[in-house]
């Protein structure tokens, strides 16, 4: 009896050897996903969600911090874009195991804001180390503000833009006297007219746009041509729709002559957009700003990037979205760390330039106005649409790569195509927003706002 | 593994003999400290979040906050059963059952008893059909994204080296779906595979012995001795491959991510999507349980037919 119980606790005392040594070899890990803290594999851990040259960009800027401060380690992780990374963000922030800085669109702000998971930049310390509202570009820090607390450093601007073939558009005439850019133009019949002076100059197309199966680039060019005529398709964070529908018609209207008129073909793939716009077989190519470094890579290819002109309204309008730093909440996160966090967003915020290599419109002014921005053709083109940015309407359910972008750009794919009427359209968007709009919002936009 | 018990006739009269006579208490006991650790784990694991998932599913439950959120009542339901995408997730859910589960039974069952009466080299056949089952999803989506992908993938470059129009198997609805059911033939076919080769062995081999006596070729062998033999095999494997391809959300997600436009996105990643990706975990739990009640329904319309078909075969 004795003997068995002595060989008992023997084995007891084993196994518990045995558990503590496994758990001290990996401590970190098996610890922190026990206890449900954050691991402390870093003194700065860093979320993004960039891959290609983007991600490329961000892997020289992250070096660039780990040079200047040798004492602080930098762990980054990237994710996938869109939905995955969100999803992955937002959990992790509410079940206390965020990481220290991460990347956030600001047109996925509102909703982050409201759920209380994110730090106001008060409270970051960043304000100490220079970071202030009149170093940004004003419509990206407006757009980081909700209910009148910042809760995002922006990093950068990213207008939906009009890309021209520089040849075909000096055969077409619609180069300006020092050739550096296009002939001043607004309105309709302006803009109708160089798409078709484009196709007179030898273009199979006036323009090309990436439309089937790519409902966030249709959301993105019909949102540019709206909002020139009216205010954002809903309102009161999202709850009410607010479409103005003869100017919403008026937009479809103007969108559908492009492509039943042959100026603009009204299907086509983004990787047939790229093949027609690359080989000159088509003027304008309407796109995000970050394709630039794409067409870089075509040998022998002459294209220049400018901000759009105005469309239907009087002034000229961009639709864009901005990447943003920002500081999830976490309530046992160290002084240290916060500061750690603070000195890598200022130091990002420092190496801008770089980032703008890959089209981004850098929204720290010292970095805008810098000789090592403005050197940068065709960047320094359209630091304007910076300034006259509009963003996703505020609600818990838009935003970059959103159900929200799907659902309206696949009706917007339609009336590009022709199997929707104008009027149509406008009906089956109402249709698409009432099923958001009526939706029971996880967050109350207002409450988690003011706390 | 369930089958060889399954198939075994001898374990259903043994039931009500242990029924009769009164198992001593402290055997009881045994059985219950025995089974204490299974128990436990299908409590916290299984019937816990079950639980809390009705609870959730009738407040506005976010996933971003802790807390309930506020009481909303059925509402959640009724948004849910109105909810035309929630439908239409549904159907995609049915529509992979319809497509994959056929070819899987068949299949499984055309290459177990071919793997059954191949003399050399059995045991290569068996682990070579079963062992792309134990690859992860993850890396089977993987592989199969690369055979798929336009211009660079196997598939297209060998339709278009054969001179057949090539099909969008990533960008396009029938495309998609041909592809994600071809990738889980493949995948998952070893599993189904596995049951039969146990059934077969169970057949005894007098059987064939008889026939073979009596004059039967091998084709009539398989048709008159082996095929009904495995009947109840065939059975608990339609209804195992049914309830597996109801629960398909990984291949999809993976290979496809519910598109294009969302014209293959399986129910549970409609759950996924507005429970996890829009926060709403309340309407999502809603929908698991509606979802959660579906599959029990037709769990409990399948065993009502086996038991109907056996209490009539008895008569």
């Amino acid at each position: 009896m004795g003997r068995a119980m002595a060989r008992r606790r023997f084995l007891a005392l084993g196994g518990g050897l045995a558990l503590t040594g496994g758990l001290s070899a990996c401590a970190s890990p098996v610890v922190s996903g026990l206890t449900g803290a954050q691991p402390n594999t870093a003194d700065v851990l860093f979320w993004n969600l960039f891959t290609g040259g983007d991600g490329a960009n961000m892997v020289l800027m992250e070096d660039a911090f780990r040079k200047a401060h040798p004492g602080v380690s930098l762990e980054a992780t990237i994710l996938s874009w869109g939905n995955p990374y969100y999803t992955k963000l937002a959990l992790a922030t509410a079940s206390g195991t965020p990481p220290d800085v991460g990347i956030a669109h600001l047109s996925r702000l509102p909703l982050l804001a409201a759920s209380g998971l994110l730090e106001p930049v008060a409270d970051t310390g960043v304000t100490e180390l220079g970071v202030t509202p009149d170093r940004f570009t004003p419509a990206a820090w407006r757009k980081a503000t909700v209910d009148g607390t910042v809760y995002a450093v922006p990093l950068d601007t990213h207008p939906f833009v009009l890309f021209y073939d520089v040849d075909l558009a000096r055969k077409a005439g619609l180069l300006n006297a020092a050739g550096d850019g296009l002939k001043p133009m607004s309105g309709k019949e302006a803009f109708l007219d160089a798409l078709k002076a484009m196709k007179d100059a030898g273009a199979q197309y006036g323009a090309v746009m990436s439309i089937t199966a790519d409902p966030s680039t249709a959301w993105r060019c019909f949102s540019m041509v709206y909002s020139g005529l009216a205010g954002p398709v809903v309102s009161d964070s999202g709850t009410r729709v607010t479409i103005d529908d003869a100017a919403m018609e008026e937009s479809f209207a103007f969108l559908r002559s492009l492509t039943s008129g042959g100026l603009m073909p009204g299907s086509l793939t983004g990787a047939g957009a790229n093949a027609l716009f690359s080989t000159g077989k088509a003027g304008f190519l309407f796109d995000g700003e970050w394709q630039i470094p794409a067409y870089r890579l075509v040998k022998g290819f002459h294209f220049n990037v400018v901000p759009f002109p105005a469309l239907l309204g009087p002034k000229p309008v961009a639709y864009a979205d901005s990447h943003a730093l920002v500081v999830p909440r976490n309530s046992g996160r160290s002084a240290g760390r916060t500061h750690n966090a603070a000195l890598l967003i200022k130091s990002l915020l420092d190496d801008s330039a770089v980032w703008a290599q890959g089209g981004h419109v850098p929204a720290w002014l010292p970095t805008q106005r810098s000789r090592a921005f403005l050197d940068q053709s065709p960047q320094r083109n359209y630091v304007q649409a910076a300034f006259s940015a509009v963003y996703d309407p505020v609600a818990w359910y838009t935003g970059a790569g959103s159900d929200f972008q799907n659902t309206v750009g696949a009706t917007i794919i339609e009336v590009l195509a022709g199997r929707l009427t104008p009027k149509g359209g406008v009906a089956a968007m109402r249709a698409d927003l009432k099923r958001y709009t009526t939706a029971r919002p996880p967050v109350t936009m207002k409450e988690g706002a003011t706390r | 593994m369930t089958t060889v018990a399954s198939t075994r006739p001898a374990s259903t009269p043994s039931r009500p003999a242990a029924l009769d006579h009164r198992t001593p208490s402290s055997e009881r006991r045994a059985g219950l400290l025995l089974s204490a650790p299974f128990v436990l784990v299908y409590l916290v694991f299984v019937i816990g979040p079950l639980l809390i998932g009705v609870v959730v599913s009738l407040f506005n439950t976010t996933t971003v906050k802790s807390g309930l959120g506020e009481w909303v009542g059925l509402s959640n339901y009724t948004k849910v059963c109105a909810d035309p995408l929630f439908w239409q997730a549904m159907w995609h859910s049915v529509l992979f059952t319809l497509f994959t589960t056929p070819p899987l039974v068949v299949l499984a069952l055309v290459f177990a008893v071919l793997a059954a009466r191949i003399r050399r080299g059995r045991v290569f056949y068996r682990i070579a059909f079963f062992a792309p089952y134990v690859v992860p999803s993850s890396v089977v989506a993987l592989i199969f994204l690369w055979i798929y992908t336009p211009q660079v993938g196997l598939a297209p470059k060998f339709f278009h080296a054969v001179g057949l129009p090539v099909p969008d198997f990533i960008g396009s609805t029938s495309g998609g779906w041909t592809a994600v059911v071809l990738m889980t033939l493949w995948w998952t076919f070893g599993f189904n595979f596995v049951l039969y080769t146990a059934a077969i062995q169970d057949v005894p081999s007098d059987v064939y012995e008889a026939a073979a006596i009596d004059g039967a070729g091998p084709w009539q062998q398989i048709r008159f001795i082996t095929v009904p033999l495995l009947g109840r095999t065939t059975s608990l494997v339609l209804i195992l491959q049914i309830l597996a391809s109801l629960k398909v959300f990984d291949q999809i997600y993976l290979l496809l991510g519910g598109g294009p436009d969302q014209s293959t996105r399986p129910v549970i990643e409609y759950i996924y999507d507005t429970g996890f990706t829009s926060y709403r975990g309340g309407y999502g739990a809603a929908a698991t349980l509606i979802y959660f009640a579906v599959i029990v329904a037709i769990s409990a319309v399948w065993y009502g037919l086996r038991r109907w078909r056996a209490t009539r075969a008895a008569a």
